[in-house]
Parts: structure tokens; C-alpha cells; sequence
């Protein structure tokens, strides 16, 4: 067994991460086996990720793959009977039935789904269901989900979303506490601000996009507040 | 009346543009080009320029096309009206339906299209000038591009042509070249692993020339290979680089 590369260095698909046997793969890399030596190799653009005897790579780049229980920003792209399909910016599009939007029972002869979200209209909901043979089923019961009716829509890369998280919301919080803004973080890099004046979203649409530029660097926390008070002097 | 056919090579040994039989033309990469696409890359090797798009894994239409277990790819390779001497009529022709499907099979062999079954990923190539080599040179730019777009890949595919030219084996043919020289040879490879997944030839080698042009691509190859690899990287190293300057200023 032997790691060759060395944690948070930035590697590009094909690069070979480790040697031999006794090595675990995380995400982002695949096993091969040449001339009988299993090597770990990368499949994205990221950081080496090295945790015990394990190696992987968090990617820098990527789409959105749903994953059940992901909070995710979605637009309602076609409204049917009694289902709507909601693009969630992914490989599929989610199904989103009147059942798990509706308390009530639902007469779909007597009213239609578009009174209740039509063509177009941005939700905050979860992820239910998913696997590779079937397409993301959606639900809107539950705390805070609904239709999102005002606020700035921005899209970032969806690999980011974990930095602009951060670890257990600290970035998030920091964005909030010092702009008192409202923010909305969908899982699928979708994320919607709101805030008593436009310079304020745009104070912070800017902090997003820096923390989206700079996602693979350390001390970005600090730098951010840094930024932030920096730039709300100017207001 | 027959025109006496003048060398493909000069008087020093050197070839028509300048270069040393195993040179390559200058190349230039750049990812992350187009806003809108997942991935881009646009590409400088000597006088073709190509710019090239990925979209996706996303939803496929028609869905007839969809494999239930894997990702299809689509390349829609195309020479701009502007790009060849003669103006190019935009609908496409043999050649392009040729070299698309080509590239898309050479691509196919280093994704992971098993983990987006019904999906498409979508490449799209536009040579915006042709000066010989284009296919290796799309298929440089197009792993660059899928890369970018963070679809999982095997390895980059990289690709170089070599060719036949007043007898001699040569690297990197130029258009002139291509088209009054004795013979092309078009390779694409995993540069990591080895595995060839383009080779074509055109014109006439004896068996000691293919040995010899195999190997001369498989060096070019891996001089592309690390332009490839910084090309993709710079969009992180910069930054990092930036970052690293406003740290001193502030102490």
C-alpha cells in the first residue's frame, strides 16, 4: 500500500492517487488493476481527500446528482394532471405529485394544479426518492418547504455548495449575521437571497461568488469576513 | 503539362513552416471559456482554432435514444463557414458526420457513462479555422471541455497526428503537409494508461514507419498531455496564486 500524493493537492482525472492493495476508495477516484497492482485513480478535477486508509478526491466540478432527504431549489417545468415535473437542475427531472403538496384531497375535474403552482414557479422541496432506475420523486411536507415567492435566484456549481455551507453552516451563518439577509441554500446549487436592499443581495451575490471562485483554498472563512466588512463600509 | 511538385521540406532539413521534423506547432489551452456551457475549452495548436462545449449529464430527447443503463454521448464536431479556404457550406458534410462519430467512440472509451443511465452528454466542436489535425486537436479540447464540466473520466484522451513527408516521419502534420504529403497518421490515447483509442492512417507505410510513427505520437502525446493538464488546473492555480499575493501585501 502506498498513498503518492499528498492531502488537499489538486489532481485531474488519471492521475494515480495510490498503489497496492489496502487502500479504500472514497469518491471521485476508480480501482484498476495493472500488471496485478490495484492502483486508485482520479476521475475528477479536485482535492485529494486522505482519511485513515482511505483516498478520494472532492471534486471541484460536477452536476447535481440527487441524493434522498436533499433539500434542493426547484422551477416547476411542466404542470400535468395531477403531478408537476420540477427541473432541479440534475441529470433528471423531479416528479413532484399533488399528494405531497396538498394537505387536502385533490378533485383534479373540479380545479386545476396550475392555481395551486403553475409554469415556472420556484420551490424549496426534498428529495423522497431516487434511484438510477427511476427519476426523483419530490415532496413539499415538511418544515420550511413551500413556494418560494421572492428573493434572488443565483446559480453556483453544485460541488460548492458544501463551502458555501460550511462546516456545520459557519459560512452560511457568517453570510447571514453579517448582512441580515435571508438566504435559501439548495443542495443542487441553486440559492435564493433576499435582503432589506438591493446593495445588501448584491453584497452578498458577490460573497457566494467569491466563495464559489475560491472554494478550493484554505482560510476562506476569514477572508470572507474580512471581505464582507470591508465592503459594508462602502454602503 | 505536369507541375514538378516542390518539396515538402527545406534545403536544412527543417520543414516548410520552420519546424524540426519532431516539433510540434505552438499550442495554447484555456478551460472554462463559455458561461453558459458546463464545460468549455477553447484551443490554439499552430493556426486551428477551435472552441468546444459540454453540456450535461442531463435529460436526453428524444427519449428513444435513452440506454437504460448508461449515458449516451453526442459530438457534433463542425467546421465554421470561415474555416477553410473555400467557403464551407454550414450544413454538414461526410466529413463531419465522420470525425464526430469518431470522437464521440474515442471519448466513449474514457467515460463513466454508467453512472447517468438514460442521460446524454452533449460535446459540441466548432473549428473556427482548419489548418490541418483537427480531430486530434478537437479531441484534445473536448476532454479539456468534459473535464471542465466534471463528468467522471478515466483520463484525459490527448491526440496527435504524425504523417509521412519526403520520406521521413514527421510529428504534427500541418494542412500542406496533410494534403501533398505521403501519408497521415491521426493517434488519440489515454496518456496514463497507454490505451490507444484513435488510430487512423492514410497513405502508404512500410511496417518500420508505423513502429516509428507509433512511437513518435505516443512522445508528442505526452507533450500535449502536460499542456492539457495545466490548462485544466490553471483556473484553481491562478486564484490560489491571487490569494498568495493579497497575503503579503497585508503583512
Amino acid at each position: 500500500m502506498g498513498i503518492l500524493v499528498s492531502k488537499n493537492q489538486l489532481v485531474v482525472p488519471g492521475e494515480v492517487l495510490a498503489r497496492g492493495s489496502g487502500v479504500n476508495v472514497a469518491g471521485g477516484v476508480y480501482r484498476k488493476k495493472v500488471k496485478g497492482e490495484t492502483e486508485i485513480i482520479a476521475s475528477m478535477i479536485g482535492l485529494v481527500k486522505i482519511r485513515k486508509d482511505s483516498v478520494g478526491v472532492v471534486p471541484l466540478e460536477g452536476c447535481y446528482i440527487p441524493l434522498e432527504g436533499d433539500i434542493i431549489i426547484g422551477k416547476i417545468v411542466k404542470v400535468g394532471i395531477t403531478s408537476w415535473n420540477v427541473d432541479i437542475r440534475g441529470p433528471y427531472v423531479g416528479a413532484l405529485r399533488v399528494n405531497s403538496v396538498l394537505d387536502r384531497d385533490f378533485d383534479s375535474l373540479r380545479e386545476s394544479l396550475d392555481q395551486v403552482l403553475n409554469h415556472g414557479d420556484v420551490i424549496k422541496a426534498q428529495i423522497t426518492y431516487f434511484d438510477r432506475t427511476r427519476d426523483p420523486v419530490l415532496t413539499m411536507q415538511g418544515r420550511g418547504l413551500r413556494k418560494i415567492t421572492h428573493g434572488r435566484l443565483i446559480e453556483v456549481d453544485p460541488v460548492k455548495i458544501p463551502r458555501i455551507i460550511g462546516k456545520k453552516g459557519s459560512m452560511i451563518q457568517l453570510l447571514k449575521n453579517m448582512t441580515n439577509a435571508q438566504i435559501i441554500v439548495g443542495q443542487n446549487g441553486r440559492i435564493v437571497v433576499s435582503a432589506n436592499s438591493v446593495e445588501k443581495e448584491n453584497l452578498v451575490i458577490n460573497a457566494i461568488r467569491k466563495i464559489e471562485a475560491e472554494a478550493h483554498t484554505s482560510g476562506l472563512t476569514d477572508r470572507i469576513r474580512a471581505y464582507l466588512d470591508a465592503e459594508k463600509r462602502k454602503l | 503539362m505536369t507541375q514538378e511538385k516542390t518539396s515538402l521540406l527545406l534545403d536544412n532539413g527543417r520543414r516548410l513552416d520552420g519546424r524540426e521534423l519532431h516539433e510540434l506547432r505552438p499550442i495554447t489551452m484555456r478551460s472554462s471559456v463559455l458561461d453558459r456551457a458546463d464545460g468549455s475549452c477553447y484551443l490554439t495548436w499552430g493556426n486551428n482554432k477551435i472552441i468546444c462545449a459540454v453540456y450535461g449529464p442531463r435529460e436526453l430527447h428524444p427519449k428513444h435514444l435513452a440506454k437504460p443503463d448508461r449515458a449516451i454521448v453526442r459530438v457534433e464536431y463542425r467546421l465554421a463557414t470561415f474555416s477553410v479556404n473555400e467557403r464551407k457550406s454550414p450544413a454538414p458534410r461526410r466529413r463531419e458526420y465522420e470525425l464526430s462519430k469518431l470522437i464521440k467512440e474515442s471519448l466513449d472509451a474514457v467515460l463513466f457513462l454508467e453512472k447517468f443511465p438514460n442521460g446524454t452528454i452533449d460535446v459540441y466542436i466548432t473549428v473556427l479555422d482548419a489548418d490541418g489535425g483537427t480531430r486530434c486537436a478537437a479531441l484534445t479540447a473536448a476532454s479539456i471541455a468534459l473535464a471542465d464540466a466534471g463528468i467522471p473520466m478515466k483520463g484525459f484522451i490527448t491526440g496527435c497526428a504524425v504523417g509521412k513527408v519526403a520520406d521521413k516521419m514527421v510529428v504534427d502534420l500541418s494542412d500542406v503537409e496533410d494534403k501533398d504529403g505521403q501519408g497521415d497518421m491521426p493517434v488519440a490515447m489515454n496518456h496514463n494508461t497507454g490505451e490507444i483509442t484513435l488510430l487512423q492512417c492514410d497513405g502508404e507505410f512500410t511496417t518500420d514507419e508505423v513502429k516509428e510513427g507509433l512511437s513518435l505520437a505516443v512522445d508528442a502525446i505526452g507533450e500535449v498531455y502536460k499542456m492539457q493538464r495545466e490548462a485544466v488546473l490553471a483556473k484553481y492555480t491562478q486564484i490560489e496564486g491571487k490569494i498568495d499575493d493579497l497575503g503579503e501585501e497585508e503583512e
